[in-house]
């Protein structure tokens, strides 16, 4: 048996059926706050993280719901902040788009495109003066690239040979506007080559897959010395924000999504599985363990109290304990 | 005491502090160079090596995002800026990282960031070279914000602003570069939030920021001579705005006239005006007058920018307003000392 395959099926199916239990919640109006869904990029968060470990530390985009799970695998926290609970990550303050557990590893999140790529570069800076050997990694979408800030980050983390991973999720869209609305050039990893950069990609969904790449990636950065950028296409499967399909409003179609589902990452890997011998009883089991720890989570969290008067003022500034 | 400039004052507080903590560092555009910052910068990279003193890619969003992910992972960057106006091209980062990284995480993570801008004056430095802009730092939660005007200030305010654990905003005038004053040699502090009674007096307010501050002294000097006591409060930071000393003098003197070197509407003068409403409205004998800069891009030429900045003559005419005295004859005084030792270029 692979312990490493189930351990990443297990992260995805955590951040599948998290957002599942988002979706069904969501009609309640408890959670109040905007929900940029991950769904369709799992794999991504899933293998990247698992490459990073417990030592790497993770910065991503507002659709950082997978990251984050797969990084902190803290899901109390998570769900907290989204029910705006004093349990939270930020006691309510940060909600979807701002989610950030410095203490598991995960600085932060933005809802600003791309405005995390240059921390990450920052936080490379001081891992590299420090001679820890510790990878920062940042998340963003190809959005992004339209931005100077990751140019401006891309040129920095080149010319100063800084240990950073630049992992670029692909949707092929910047909210609605597809890339070739939006890209004066034919590939972004051609034009990322003549950097001083390493250049990862790989047409896949599978996370085993993804799971290497980012393995040899930091490890290019290792050796190298050098950043590397890391470029992967998905599907977002649902609307740009919000828990609704959007196949009806015109930009992309259900046929188009039927072909990706058809390599869903969950698929493959629970495909995986069942191949290398695991009982399709025992995978069951598994996904019902986590199926009743969100449960318990989202039982924990709605329990939880609100944050008290006077928590807005806290925080604003660096607090000591 | 020993005395120095306000640049060598900026200079050996960045040094001593380099000297006793490693992981303070010093990066912005020309900060490595020959120039090293009007001065200010000398000597840093050749003791504390590129490493710890380096020039950057002209990138002032990707640089700022950089000091944050830098202070949040351990390191005191101080950024520099020649020009606050470059810091335009930052406000993303300042605004939407910088200031909220704290609050998103509870409060629990220290962002030591320093930004040091400069503004610049005279000579033609024109409207994008003569910004403040302090107020557009200081309306953002999350942001402190610091004008030093003597080099006692520049050292002490400058050592503090490392050391503090959150984004501090560090707004130097350039014709401030020269002021000589006293200043310890030792490493030494002032509490960042804390504001300084630059000159004692009864009848009039003078709530000055920068060299705003210089103009202010020269027309209390000229109005003393009149038997007009004016006293001069300085308020030094004014993000967090500690009104304390402010309210106490405008309760004496019961007249106040805030000179802001920015613009005035919506600016530095105009939340001291209301503080002051708030705080001492019965103690008051006149309504709060406000001076700052022309409202207009500031120009090139000298003659239209000697009408665009704020003076000591309009202060002396403002508390004249105030106390319902004549004009004084100014004819034979002599002002405007420090521009005519600036003659360029930058």
């Amino acid at each position: 048996m692979n312990e490493l395959s189930l351990n990443l099926y297990k992260k995805l199916y955590i951040a599948r059926r998290a957002e599942e239990f988002i979706i069904k919640h969501y009609p309640e109006d408890e959670m109040k706050t905007p929900m940029h869904m991950s769904m369709g990029q799992e794999a991504i968060s899933v293998g990247v993280c698992h490459a990073l470990g417990p030592e790497g530390q993770v910065l991503a985009s507002y659709r950082s719901h997978a990251s984050f799970l797969a990084k902190t695998e803290d899901m109390d926290r998570f769900f907290a902040e989204l029910y705006g609970k004093e349990t939270g990550t930020a006691q309510g303050k940060a909600g979807s788009m701002h989610l950030a557990a410095p203490d598991k590893g995960y600085l932060c999140s933005s809802g600003i495109v791309a405005s995390c790529i240059p921390i990450a570069v920052g936080v490379a800076f001081a891992n590299k003066q420090k001679r820890n050997g510790q990878i920062s990694c940042v998340f963003f979408g190809d959005g992004a690239l339209d931005e100077g800030a990751f140019w401006e980050s891309l040129n920095v983390a080149s010319l100063m040979k800084l240990p950073v991973l630049f992992a670029c999720e692909d949707n092929g869209f910047a909210v609605h506007t597809p890339s070739h609305m939006r890209q004066g050039y034919k590939s972004i990893t051609d034009i990322v080559s003549r950097f001083e950069c390493n250049v990862f990609q790989e047409d896949t969904t599978d996370v085993e897959i993804i799971y290497r790449l980012a393995l040899d990636a930091i490890e290019s950065i290792k050796t190298t010395g050098k950043p590397a950028f890391l470029h992967l296409k998905y599907y977002r499967y649902l609307e740009h924000v919000g828990i609704y399909e959007d196949f009806d409003a015109g930009y992309r179609s259900r046929t188009e999504f039927n072909g990706w589902y058809k390599r869903d990452c969950l698929v493959l890997q629970r495909k995986r599985l069942i191949d290398a011998g695991y009982a399709e009883a025992d995978i069951l089991h598994a996904e019902s363990l986590i199926d009743e720890q969100i449960k318990n989570s989202i039982k924990r969290v709605r329990e939880a109290p609100f944050p008290k008067p006077g928590e807005l003022y806290r925080g604003v500034f660096y607090e000591k304990d | 005491m020993r005395k120095i400039s306000f640049c060598e004052a900026l200079n050996e507080a960045m040094r001593q502090e380099m000297e006793r903590d490693p992981t303070v560092f010093v990066y912005g555009i020309g900060v490595a160079d020959h120039k090293k910052v009007f001065g200010s910068t000398a000597g840093l990279a050749e003791q504390f090596g590129q490493d710890r003193c380096f020039d950057t890619p002209l990138c002032e969003e990707g640089m700022t995002g950089f000091g944050l992910g830098a202070a949040i992972n351990g390191m005191r960057p101080i950024h520099i800026h020649i020009r606050v106006d470059f810091l335009l091209l930052a406000m993303n980062q300042l605004v939407n990282m910088v200031s909220t990284y704290a609050y998103s995480t509870g409060g629990k993570l220290k962002v030591p960031l320093v930004i040091r801008a400069i503004v610049g004056r005279g000579w033609g430095q024109g409207w994008h070279h003569s910004k403040s802009l302090h107020s557009y730092f200081a309306h953002i939660p999350g942001l402190k914000v610091v004008l030093p005007t003597r080099p006692i200030d520049a050292k002490g305010l400058l050592i503090s602003a490392i050391r503090d654990d959150n984004p501090v905003i560090f707004i130097e005038h350039r014709w401030l570069y020269w002021a000589v004053g006293e200043v310890p040699e030792s490493p030494c502090t002032i509490p960042i939030g804390e504001g300084n009674i630059l000159r004692q007096g009864s009848d009039v307010t003078v709530i000055a920021t920068s060299w705003l501050n210089v103009e202010a002294m020269k027309a209390a000097e000229i109005l003393e001579r009149e038997g007009i006591s004016v006293e001069i409060v300085d308020p030094r930071t004014i993000a967090p705005f500690d009104d304390t000393l402010v309210v106490e003098s405008v309760r004496k003197t019961g007249h106040c006239i805030v000179a802001d070197n920015d613009w005035t509407d919506c600016g530095f003068g105009a939340e001291v005006a209301a503080r002051v409403s708030e705080k001492c409205f019965g103690q008051l004998k006149s309504p709060v007058k406000r001076i700052g800069f022309a409202p207009t891009p500031c120009p090139t030429v000298r003659c239209l920018e000697n009408e665009f900045y704020p003076n000591a003559v309009d202060i002396i005419r403002a508390v004249e307003d105030k106390l319902g005295l004549d004009p004084i004859d100014l004819s034979n005084e002599d002002f405007y000392s420090h521009e005519r030792r600036f003659k360029g270029q930058f």
